[in-house]
């Protein structure tokens, strides 16, 4: 049995059918080809897998692609207009923000969460925010600078 | 994950009535701990019904002396409501500190609450301050509602639509978490009522559970070192490979006067 379901994905719309037991990111990377959202824990830990449904950033690998349906969905590879970077890529690639990238979508969307719900976070701020996003690299020294550049980048933009 | 079922029922009449008409229904709030469990195929119920369409369920209303939150109420939800920081602010900082950021726009109270996960936080709220539970079919008191590890005294298909949380005078919670998984080693839920104090005690034994000789000594002072002179017993706490019961024992009065302090300076 499969189930029709309509959403937004970057904006285009999409319409498919789905088995109720497939995973949102396997839908993503899978069926779409959105390979940006990776796979590092598939227990909900990592944050590897992040993308914003209706603006909220959520795990999805803990999401059922069913749940998706009538959604508004954006992916890493949805978020630069043509070659302008969106401000937090352009931050973390400002400040090296990555080492292997493995880790580099999920954190990017992290820190565009943080952007919406912090108007300026001090450093301790953002370091507690990530605690759902782990980096093997241990490279959250620049993770941490490209986020503060980022918010702040994209808050100025706000205001 | 086996395949299943989906089924989104609009009301909880509905969700009743799929449930009822499944051979092993089982109902998804957030899916923070239901999809993780059916990945592992710890679980495989042959209907999955998700409440997320139904609006009722993510209500948040406000009495003088109670305040009453949906189940499908999310950890964010809860988090950012100025009517729970208006009543209860105890509660809406639990909630802002369950699991991470992406995890508290999915995961839903009453999820946590029927789930009864022993390192979950919301019981420990529930339970501290004698909340009611309400469902598709009666009210059920906290003191009777977490009956062990995982278990609780809903029945096959009953559903929780709301709980109603009494307005204590002060309250706090402290946990002392596990790094990665953000879930409690040891959590203590303190509130002082007019008529008494009641603390409760999560993840640091097989289900919440309030402490007796804490709640006396509180309640004829309600300070840290009231609680100096006392020790837990570690025999019926958990032990494993992230703290030993000893230390979990330590931890739980540790977080009990933090929680005490913390309510102190809130009041």
């Amino acid at each position: 049995m499969t189930y029709p379901i309509h959403l937004k994905v970057n904006g285009a719309p999409v319409s498919l059918s789905v088995e109720p037991n497939r995973l949102l990111v396997d839908l993503l990377r899978q069926t779409l080809g959105l390979t940006g959202t990776h796979v590092g824990c598939d227990t909900s830990q990592c944050g590897a897998c992040l993308v914003q449904l209706d603006g909220q950033t959520v795990k999805s690998c803990t999401l059922l692609a069913v749940q998706a349906d009538g959604c508004d969905l954006t992916t890493i590879e949805g978020l630069a207009t043509g070659d302008d970077l969106h401000p937090m890529q352009a931050a973390f690639h400002e400040h090296h923000g990555l080492q292997c990238g493995f880790c580099t979508p999920g954190m990017i969307m992290a820190g565009i969460d943080i952007a919406k719900r912090h108007e300026a976070p001090d450093e301790a701020t953002i370091r507690h925010e990530l605690e759902g996003n782990l980096c093997r690299c241990t490279g959250y020294q620049n993770i941490v600078k490209a986020i503060d550049a980022g918010v702040r980048s994209l808050n100025q933009a706000k205001a | 994950m086996y395949s299943f079922t989906y089924q989104k029922p609009d009301s909880v009449t509905a969700a009743r009535s799929a449930f009822e008409a499944a051979d092993d229904a089982s109902y998804l709030a957030g899916g923070m701990t239901m999809i993780p469990t059916m990945k592992q195929r710890l679980a495989m119920p042959s209907d999955l019904l998700d409440l997320s369409a139904i609006p009722d369920l993510k209500q948040i209303t406000m009495a003088d002396d109670h305040l009453v939150l949906g189940a499908m109420c999310s950890h964010h939800q809860v988090a950012m409501a100025p009517q729970v920081w208006g009543s209860i602010p105890a509660l809406a900082a639990l909630a802002g500190a369950i699991g991470d950021q992406a995890v508290r726009y999915r995961g839903t109270m009453g999820g946590s609450v029927a789930n009864n996960d022993p390192a979950a936080d919301y019981p420990g709220a529930v339970l501290a301050l004698d909340a009611t539970i309400i469902t598709d079919r009666r009210e059920i008191a906290a003191d009777d509602f977490f009956t062990g590890m995982f278990e609780t005294a809903l029945d096959a298909g009953e559903l929780i639509t709301a709980i109603r949380f009494k307005k204590p005078r002060r309250a706090a919670y402290m946990k002392f978490h596990h790094p990665a998984s953000r879930y409690a080693i040891a959590g203590v839920f303190v509130a002082e009522f007019r008529t008494g104090v009641r603390l409760a005690v999560t993840g640091a034994g097989p289900v919440v559970h309030r402490l007796d000789d804490f709640e006396q000594a509180l309640q004829k002072s309600f300070s840290p070192e009231a609680l100096e002179p006392l020790r837990v017993d570690e025999a019926a706490l958990n032990h494993d490979h992230h703290a030993s019961a000893a230390y979990r024992a330590h931890l739980v009065k540790l977080m009990a006067q933090r929680a005490v302090k913390a309510a102190g300076i809130a009041s």
